[in-house]
């Protein structure tokens, strides 16, 4: 389970509040789209629950208790750029997670743990449409294939929460259609909780089982400072959808993708 | 067509890669011969063939007092110190500059102390040296450390804070601690920087160490061209500094090379 329970989180800058007063349940196993304008706090939103900032005011609590200061293997994430590890093979990206979480001093693995974990690494990075590039740099892979890439990194830790910023913004439409395919399929597959910032409207909807507008209610230019963003919308998405269940009205779109080459 | 977009063909600029060294050679051989037709005896600017016969009696003739080739005994004592000063610059620069660039708390203490050290003319304190340490080896490596290690630290750290914090975070995500992403993610990354750093540094370097065998030393290539500078031999000076331009280019081309043999994806980042 990986239910999140934000209440009243306030985030300021010094004098310059960014979010104001949010207070949002996310259920597990749910994938939250969070949209909005530029500047209204969506991203540092996603940073306070990785971990990576802490709220000024106001609780965060991850399946009932606090959020650790840091980031941490219960928490993926994947960003538009510099996700993947450029000195490392897709093999090598994809093999470091486990590795760091299993050998303490010298953070890698030998002999038969080694093999076993690169079994693993290579089923993941199948299951994200990679087979057959496991030997190549990041940089020889095109943009859409290294968010492919970070996507299995993330997922091979198996994290309870899956944190999204603006993962596929930088990918041209072709692209970004397919690998919204892959997206709804791994988290029908994976038990865990999405939350996503993005910009593209139509990614939010066709994704998210609940679409969250972040918005300044007050954005005069004399009121910029002293007043942050709050949530403006909570939409959940109709027909409902469901992780690992077919919907009833559109099951095409909206159920769990056949995977295909494993 | 623009100046900006004219590129020269292969031969062209093979052509134009070596008009500059043929242009000093032709300089200096007119200038040579000129000085020779007024003096036979002229010592300033001596002909190709006394720098044959200089440089057959310093590399393949034993020398008749200590029986040693002068040429590769100075090349051996001279390299020895450079790289012994050039490993400890590197070790230092490794260990400290990633510590600064990882850790908020190391940086506190050090940066600012490393920014003051790496303003200190080097050669300001080869006297102290020479006092404390005495005039042995110790003293001019460590004035190659002290001139160079400073540098060194601060592109290092430079580097790892370069880092995208995105890298950190998402090591931090995978479950690494502090050491751990040190080992994995920090060090691998630095490391093709500092091949690149030390290939810079062979410039500074060679000059500290000339610098020191020339105030103090009794073999080394610094030493034979102080040395000789009092017979004005400069059939001994010239392919002295040239053998030494060459050593500098050679280690700067090889440590390139080794670069992009051992860390294959370095180039190809800088190709993306």
């Amino acid at each position: 389970m990986s239910a999140i329970s934000i209440k009243d989180v306030w985030k300021e800058y010094g004098d310059q509040i960014v979010l104001e007063n949010v207070s949002i349940d996310i259920a597990s196993r749910a994938f939250v789209a969070l949209v909005g304008p530029s500047g209204c706090g969506k991203t540092t939103f996603l940073r306070m629950l990785l971990g990576q900032e802490r709220p000024t005011r106001g609780t965060i609590l991850l399946d009932g208790e606090p959020l650790p200061a840091e980031p941490g293997p219960d928490r993926g994430v994947v960003f538009q750029r510099y996700s993947v590890f450029p000195h490392l093979t897709v093999l090598g990206n994809v093999l470091l997670g486990k590795e760091l979480r299993a050998a303490r001093l010298s953070a890698r693995l030998f002999g038969a743990a080694r093999r076993q974990a690169v079994e693993e690494a290579r089923s993941m990075i199948a299951s994200v449409g990679l087979s057959g590039s496991e030997d190549k740099y990041p940089a020889q892979l095109s943009g859409g294939m290294q968010q492919r890439l970070a996507l299995a990194q993330a997922l091979v830790m198996r994290p309870k929460v899956l944190l999204l910023d603006e993962p596929f913004g930088a990918l041209d439409p072709g692209i970004r259609a397919e690998i919204h395919v892959l997206m709804k399929r791994l988290w029908h597959d994976a038990p865990m909780t999405v939350v996503m910032v993005t910009h593209d409207m139509r990614e939010a909807f066709t994704l998210a089982t609940r679409v969250v507008a972040f918005e300044r209610p007050r954005d005069r230019p004399e009121e910029k400072l002293r007043y942050g963003a709050s949530i403006t919308k909570d939409i959940t998405i109709w027909p409902p959808r469901k992780a690992g269940e077919a919907s009833l009205i559109r099951p095409d779109r909206d159920g769990p993708v056949p995977s295909q080459g494993h | 067509m623009r100046w900006i977009n004219a590129r020269p063909s292969n031969g062209a600029r093979l052509a134009l890669t070596l008009a500059p060294f043929a242009l000093v050679l032709i300089a200096y051989a007119m200038g040579s011969a000129a000085r020779l037709a007024d003096n036979a005896n002229d010592k300033l600017l001596p002909g190709f063939a006394g720098f044959a016969e200089a440089i057959n009696r310093l590399a393949f003739v034993a020398d008749p007092r200590t029986g040693d080739y002068i040429l590769w005994a100075d090349t051996l004592a001279s390299l020895l110190r450079l790289s012994a000063g050039l490993g400890i610059s590197t070790l230092i620069a490794l260990i400290i500059g990633l510590l600064i660039g990882m850790l908020p708390y190391v940086r506190s203490l050090l940066a600012p102390f490393v920014a003051a050290v790496s303003m200190v003319p080097p050669l300001a304190l080869l006297p102290i040296l020479f006092i404390v340490m005495g005039l042995g080896e110790a003293s001019k490596v460590t004035l190659i450390v002290i001139g160079v290690a400073p540098i060194m630290i601060r592109d290092l750290a430079l580097k790892a804070l370069e880092l995208p914090r995105e890298q950190i975070i998402k090591a931090e995500t995978l479950g690494g601690n502090s050491w751990q992403i040190g080992l994995r993610v920090v060090l691998p990354q630095v490391l093709p920087r500092l091949l690149t750093c030390l290939r810079l540094q062979l410039g500074p370097a060679w000059l500290f160490l000339i610098a020191a065998e020339a105030i103090s030393s009794d073999s080394g290539l610094g030493y034979r061209i102080f040395l000789v500078r009092r017979y004005l031999a400069m059939d001994v000076i010239f392919p002295y500094v040239l053998w030494i331009t060459l050593l500098a280019v050679l280690t700067d081309y090889l440590l390139d090379r080794v670069r992009v043999a051992v860390f294959p994806w370095s180039d190809l980042e800088k190709q993306a």
